[in-house]
């Protein structure tokens, strides 16, 4: 047998010691010297730490849709301003629709909507209408800033949880993922995320007929809202109607802070707003100019409550009650704190993990691994004696190198991913199945020990990249398609996959030539 | 110790007709299985809701179904996962139903019936209808191309013949654990078609060595003086691999099979598939995979075909 290359036992040495210090922080904490890039221990899947997974998609095309809406503001303002009369003013989707009064308006209204509107692309639809429709471009940007604007408020809520390391990040074009490690109260984090919590003060109409407009005859620029369903003398479900000005004076936008406060009139849970410096002067404004009449307090469409204002009230706060308990008013204040969300979410994809399910599968995962590892090493020292110990010292090595390798690139180990490791065990031994297996037919065939150790080598070297890289297509493929813990999977498959090639053909040979050298003359090989 | 006779010899090609008989008979099976039956499909596909539950006793499967009656789930299939006292509810979704709330209710009508310390959260899953969707459209996507990726490898490696030889294989694994799935009516999920693309690895991993030797005794044999048929050298191919082959399969099998016993009812599944997949994957690699391959030396004309005709040309 050729000497085996200085330089190869060099790699190796390197790459134990690499090993070693890459998969020492799986089992202590380490010394302050430690190099950073080998300091970090494999951090666990969700499917084994327990806690909250959730998909969230968002309403994109409702942002749109609310971003056109809120122009029909501007569009009656410079329609008013410039004296054009309109007779229907409309958002559809993503446009807008406006028809004019009169004919002889239409060259004004065309040039000033061109003028005003640069958002949207300007189109005639016949009967003196015109179609306002948002640019695409600035639809995408929209939806866009909707995605990335929720995944701030989302974060704003779920911090104020004071869990740690939750992971919130956008996925793919509208959907967010959430994760909270350690969390089980799975109903209440997503009451906490998905609540639009888009909080309106409007104005009672005071002046309009309720019984009128509740027949269909609503006075224009008035709105219809109910309060919540509450049982009243055995009838059940009623909701108190309300005739609002349509138009929101004071918004979630203008809130500074929320707290949770204790109701003093009934004794009961209530979240107390306070309005920033825009908000207050607004409310400042407002409250002088409508003494006597009431404000409503309007959470997520329905009507909290509508006080009547008594007096003018500077640098105001407002409060919202209910008969909330302790946690519901914290979880209020919380999700108005971190202010409301841009276009609703819903739930597409859940996967949450109770802790004891978490720990059991670490278990079940860490038994299977050190029992297949322990069946394998047996057969392996049966079946090829001298030769199949040297594997399993490969083996081991493999086992370190695939810990190590998992901890320095930042893998996750889920438990499909353990799978993979115990996968890995029956796999990595194939290497050296293939070589052993060749040797003792070159032996039969009547070779010299040593001549048959290098035929065994060389023969099976092809055959072993073939096999392993087929495998490593497959793993590459689930890698692509796969989503959560499968991912988990085929990176231990393949990181396992290459780590075996390594310690099943240079481990094992570098051993083996450091036996055979020191023997001299070997007369029969035990294999 | 050695397993296999190094001087074994048996006639796998000659026994062709009998695996294609039984193989043939096997892929009927699952696909009529499949085709009446049909896969008994997760929730990752489906789409819906499912919640496992931890009873500090074995509760009654009917005050289980009880408890979640009360919210409205009566329709929910109830069942034992793994120890009595765990228990897996499944709720299909339903139109214009706010799903992801399920969950939440079934737990609280099961705490209102076993008081709420008596009962723990292990395990919620809600896949909506739409991600349903995504997620088989890329299982089936996965599966096939990792096909084709395979068949192009084969082919750059070997030759076509070889390539399409392996993928027979391939798709006959591929149905018969499909049909044992369905027979069985053990549940379809997104773990298992991991499994499914894992077996795809491993059984072609068994293919390439038997191939590795073929394509070397055929250039072996261009040397000799007295070439010797494909039918003798594609025997003596798999006879010599055979050792090599029955040991990975063993020691895969003996991982996979404390994987089954030991590593927790979530996986269990997953580790059926292996195990199947392994065993059919052996069989397949000795008694799919070389004869198709030969079968197909007819229809495709390999090189030393035509190697033989050019040299017959005056």
């Amino acid at each position: 047998m050729h000497s085996f290359p200085r330089w190869k036992i060099w790699l190796i040495l390197a790459v134990l010691v690499v090993s070693l210090m890459g998969a020492l922080p799986n089992v202590t904490s380490l010394p302050s010297w430690w190099p950073t890039s080998l300091s970090h221990p494999m951090s666990l899947g969700l499917d084994l730490k327990g806690g909250i997974h959730l998909v969230l998609d968002v309403d994109v095309d409702k942002a749109v849709s609310r971003s056109v809406e809120e122009d029909i503001d501007s569009a009656r303002q410079a329609l008013r301003k410039a004296k054009i009369r309109y007779r229907k003013l409309a958002a559809e989707g993503s446009s807008l629709l406006i028809t004019i009064k009169k004919p002889g308006d239409l060259d004004a209204a065309r040039s000033l909507l061109a003028d005003t509107f640069n958002n949207y692309t300007l189109s005639e639809a016949g009967n003196n209408t015109f179609k306002l429709t948002l640019k695409e471009s600035v639809a995408k940007e929209t939806r866009k800033f909707a995605v990335d604007q929720a995944i701030e408020v989302i974060r704003g809520r779920i911090d104020a949880l004071g869990t740690t390391e939750p992971v919130i990040i956008k996925q793919g074009d509208h959907r967010i993922l959430v994760q909270i490690p350690g969390y089980e109260d799975t109903a209440r984090a997503k009451q906490l995320i998905g609540r639009t919590a888009e909080l309106q003060f409007k104005l009672v109409d005071e002046k309009g007929d309720l019984d009128k407009a509740l027949a269909g005859n609503i006075p224009p620029g008035d709105i219809i809202m109910y309060g919540p369903a509450q049982s009243r003398g055995g009838k059940q479900s009623y909701r108190q109607p309300y005739l609002l000005k349509k138009r929101t004076e004071l918004s979630g936008n203008e809130i500074a802070d929320a707290r949770v406060s204790i109701d003093s009139r009934f004794n009961e849970y209530a979240v107390t707003l306070k309005f920033n410096s825009k908000g207050a002067r607004k409310f400042d404004r407002l409250t002088a100019a409508h003494v006597g009449e009431r404000f409503a307090i309007i959470l997520e469409g329905v009507v909290n409550s509508a006080p009547v204002i008594r007096e003018r009230i500077a640098g105001g706060s407002a409060q919202i009650t209910g008969s909330f308990s302790p946690t519901e008013a914290h979880d209020l204040a919380i999700v108005l704190r971190a202010g409301a969300l841009p276009a609703p979410v819903k739930v597409v994809e859940e996967r949450s993990i109770g802790p004891s399910l978490g720990q059991d599968s670490i278990d079940q995962g860490m038994n299977s691994i050190i029992i297949g590892c322990i069946l394998v090493l047996i057969f392996m020292a049966i079946y090829y004696r001298m030769f199949g110990m040297v594997a399993n010292i490969a083996l081991i090595f493999n086992m370190l190198l695939i810990i190590a390798a998992m901890s320095i690139i930042g893998g996750t180990l889920t438990l499909p991913g353990m799978a993979g490791i115990v996968l890995t065990i029956g796999m990595a031994v194939d290497a050296n199945v293939l070589i052993f297996e060749r040797i003792r037919e070159e032996l039969h065939i009547g070779k010299t020990p040593l001549a048959a150790i290098d035929g065994g080598y060389d023969k099976a070297f092809s055959t072993i990249v073939d096999a392993n890289i087929t495998t490593l297509i497959a793993a590459i493929v689930l890698f692509q398609f796969g989503s959560g813990p499968v991912k988990g999977f085929a990176v231990t498959l393949s990181v396992g996959i290459l780590a075996s090639m390594f310690t099943a053909i240079t481990v094992t040979r570098a051993i083996i030539a450091a036996y055979t050298g020191k023997r001299g003359r070997i007369e029969k090989l035990s294999i | 110790m050695q397993l296999i006779n190094p001087d074994i010899h048996i006639d796998f090609i000659g026994k062709r007709k009998i695996a294609l008989a039984i193989s043939t008979l096997m892929i009927l099976i699952s696909l009529g299985t499949l085709a009446v039956k049909g896969l008994n499909f997760g929730i990752d596909f489906t789409g819906g809701t499912l919640v496992e539950v931890q009873f500090d006793k074995a509760p009654a499967i009917a005050d289980v179904r009880a408890g979640i009656a009360t919210k409205g789930y009566s329709n929910a299939v109830i069942q034992q996962f793994g120890s009595p006292k765990e228990i897996l509810i499944r709720v299909q979704n339903k139109q214009g139903e706010k799903s992801s709330t399920i969950s939440s209710a079934i737990l609280d009508g099961l705490g209102e019936k076993f008081g709420a310390d008596a009962i723990e959260m292990r395990r919620v899953e809600y896949v909506g209808p739409q991600v349903g969707e995504e997620l088989t459209r890329a299982g089936i996507m996965a599966v096939l191309i990792s096909m084709v990726a395979i068949l192009i490898y084969v082919t750059f490696r070997f030759e076509f013949r070889f390539a399409l030889g392996a993928d027979v294989a391939l798709l006959h694994d591929i149905t018969i654990v499909l049909g044992l799935f369905a027979i069985t009516g053990k549940e379809f999920t997104l773990p298992v078609i991991a499994a499914l693309l894992t077996v795809i690895g491993y059984s072609l991993n068994d293919t390439i060595v038997v191939f590795d030797r073929i394509r070397e005794n055929f250039a072996a044999n261009r040397k000799r003086k007295t070439p010797q048929d494909e039918t003798t050298m594609v025997n003596d191919s798999i006879n010599r691999t055979l050792g090599r082959t029955l040991m990975t399969s063993l020691t895969t099998l003996l991982v996979v099979i404390a994987l089954f016993f030991l590593g927790g009812e979530v996986i269990h599944d997953f580790a059926f598939a292996l195990i199947a997949g392994i065993m059919v994957g052996t069989y397949s690699s000795i008694y799919v995979a070389s004869p198709v391959m030969m079968i197909l030396a007819n229809r495709f004309q390999s090189n030393a075909d035509e190697d033989k005709a050019l040299e017959a040309r005056p």
